[in-house]
């Protein structure tokens, strides 16, 4: 071996050699790795019509929304005021109620705990909204959380109203 | 290994050694010195072989009635308990089974603890274990989610939501894990998948647990090194072998009471209601054996460091061999350590009762005492008791204490001569 050493042509045929290598390995391990993605038919299913012609000022209706339940609820002037009149500072993941609910009546969001995905129980905890029995979160009138270990707020999906009286979420 | 020079007596055998030496093997595997002293808390690795072995062999026959599809799992698997014969009891073994292979695992872990089974120069074998103890949790895990009742999706849905605690790409991985936007069909079939899959990697890392454990050679209750074989040894077979058989015996008493008197009584009553993925049930328990790391991860209010503390709980046992580096490994020797062990026994007790209990009031107040000094053991107490405790004599040979005699340089290391 000499002292210095110099790459010579045969290093740069086995480093050439080992990332081609790297780069056929990773190409054909990537189609084993999205399999497990949401497929085609899961997609599919993205959007889902609800008719809540029927539902009183003060009822809520939990639909299923790709595998998830969605909150449909028709709020109370109550509800509404007491969501509205809370000072932004005490919220730990701070969000008026004015964007959370665009029309006031309607509340519409997942029914998905943010803490680790159970479905909070509806006119309950200390906040008058929802509560989650498998770790303790409160969320108030609008969904957002209150008090215990969840992070944020209940999603709101993207949904529209087609008219008065269909709501379409996705 | 020890040196071998097992010639096979038949001309055959000759043949097939010369080729591959699976007779030399298994010469090996009889001839294997073992410390005679041995107590029945050596017993629980043939006991756990055993536990691997039937929930392999049950597992196999149960997916020849299951079907992984979240239409028909529930109703599946109530065709196994009322239809196929002996289904009950195939059914009832393997679901208790999951629960004495973890009794059994546990026992284990902790005779390990005790007698110091985990310090060099068997790290590797402890480190092997602690893979096979993740890979039973995550087995178990999915397998009780197989049966598609409402503790099934509901302990599926935490557990998977553990991933959404990471930053950034929480949300992708959970979808990827799910095959979806919520545990459904996609995560059940790839569950079966990898239940079926796992239990055979197990295996295979149990042969390297037992290779690995061949190589020093079996800790003993007084933790010393011993010349092998030798006055202190005896052979593997008939030894060893009708000792795990009779200990075998006696766990399978314990094991048939569970399958026979309360199949159900380890298990959770919701399981037997179809999963319902627009009701969360009161109360999510999961299975008794991961009780104490359901417990870390309430006791933190935080929702990424509750993921960090459990998965650190288990993280923290692969690199004991680092935080206790007393050279004396038997709790025998060690007065203040003996006392240590104890208290953190009955700290991972207490731990796992808080994770039956709901998270509120003082539950949860002593749920996060008990998480603080579960960690406080490992990582402070242990240190300094390698440094600072005063270790009693160690005895030089098994045959010592009885015998007397003078002690026999050749068969200790220079640096355990008082």
């Amino acid at each position: 071996m000499s002292e210095e050493k110099k790459p010579k042509r045969r290093d740069f045929l086995f480093t050439a050699s080992y990332a081609l290598g790297a780069v056929g390995v990773g190409a054909a391990v990537w189609p084993l790795v999205d399999q497990m993605n949401p497929d085609q038919s899961v997609k599919a299913l993205a959007s889902t019509e609800v008719d809540v012609s029927s539902l009183e000022p003060g009822k809520s209706i939990t639909v299923l929304w790709r595998g998830k339940p969605v909150f449909i609820r028709r709020r109370t002037q109550e509800e509404i005021a007491e969501a509205r009149s809370v000072d932004l500072k005490d919220l730990p993941h701070p969000e008026k109620d004015e964007d959370r609910a665009k029309n006031p009546e309607w509340l519409v969001m997942l029914g998905v705990c943010t803490h680790l995905g159970c479905v909070p129980l509806g006119d309950k905890g200390e906040y008058n909204g929802w509560f989650c029995p498998c770790h303790g979160s409160h969320y108030d009138t609008s969904g957002r959380i209150r008090k215990g270990p969840a992070p944020t707020n209940l999603e709101i999906p993207k949904y529209e109203f087609v008219n008065t009286n269909i709501i379409k979420i996705g | 290994m020890s040196d071998h020079n097992y010639v096979p007596s038949s001309k055959l055998g000759k043949w097939f050694n010369d080729r591959l030496p699976l007779l030399t093997l298994s010469a090996h595997l009889r001839e294997y010195p073992t410390p005679k002293n041995l107590n029945y808390w050596w017993t629980f690795g043939g006991i756990l072989t055993f536990c691997l072995i039937a929930q392999i062999v049950t597992g196999i026959v149960l997916g020849m009635h299951y079907v992984a599809h979240a239409d028909l799992a529930f109703d599946s698997v109530e065709h196994i308990m009322r239809d196929v014969n002996y289904g009950w009891l195939i059914r009832y073994v393997h679901a208790n089974g999951a629960s004495m292979f973890f009794l059994a695992v546990y026992i284990h872990i902790f005779r390990s603890l005790y007698y110091g089974s985990y310090k060099s120069p068997r790290e590797v074998i402890w480190i092997l274990g602690m893979i096979i103890y993740v890979l039973m949790m995550a087995t178990a895990f999915m397998g009780y989610v197989l049966p598609w009742g409402q503790m099934s999706f509901w302990g599926a849905t935490v557990i998977t939501n553990l991933f959404s605690a990471i930053p950034l790409i929480g949300e992708s991985i959970t979808n990827w894990l799910w095959g979806g936007y919520a545990v459904d069909n996609p995560t059940l079939t790839r569950f079966f998948s990898l239940h079926y899959l796992f239990p055979f990697l197990i295996l295979g890392l149990v042969i390297l647990h037992i290779w690995a454990l061949h190589v020093p050679g079996n800790n003993n209750p007084i933790g010393i090194d011993l010349k092998k074989p030798s006055k202190d040894t005896v052979p593997f077979h008939p030894y060893i072998v009708i000792k795990d058989i009779f200990a075998l015996l006696l766990f399978l008493i314990v094991f048939a009471f569970f399958v026979f008197y309360s199949p159900n009584i380890l298990g959770h009553s919701d399981n037997y209601i179809e999963a319902n993925p627009m009701v969360t049930p009161a109360h999510i328990v999961p299975e008794w054996y991961l009780l104490p790391f359901y417990a870390i991860l309430r006791s933190v209010p935080d929702k990424l460091l509750g993921v960090v503390a459990m998965f650190a709980s288990i993280f923290i046992l692969v690199i004991l061999p680092w935080l206790d580096t007393s050279k004396v490994r038997s709790a025998i020797f060690r007065p203040l350590f003996r006392q240590f062990y104890w208290i953190l026994v009955l700290d991972v007790l207490i731990l796992g009762y808080m994770g039956a209990m709901p998270a509120e009031g003082t539950y949860l107040l002593i749920a996060r005492i008990a998480t603080a000094y579960y960690f406080i053991h490992f990582l402070i107490i242990l240190p300094v008791l390698s440094s600072k405790e005063k270790t009693l004599p160690i005895p030089l040979s098994i045959t010592e204490p009885i015998l007397g005699g003078a002690p026999k340089p050749e068969m200790v290391k220079k640096d355990k001569l008082h």
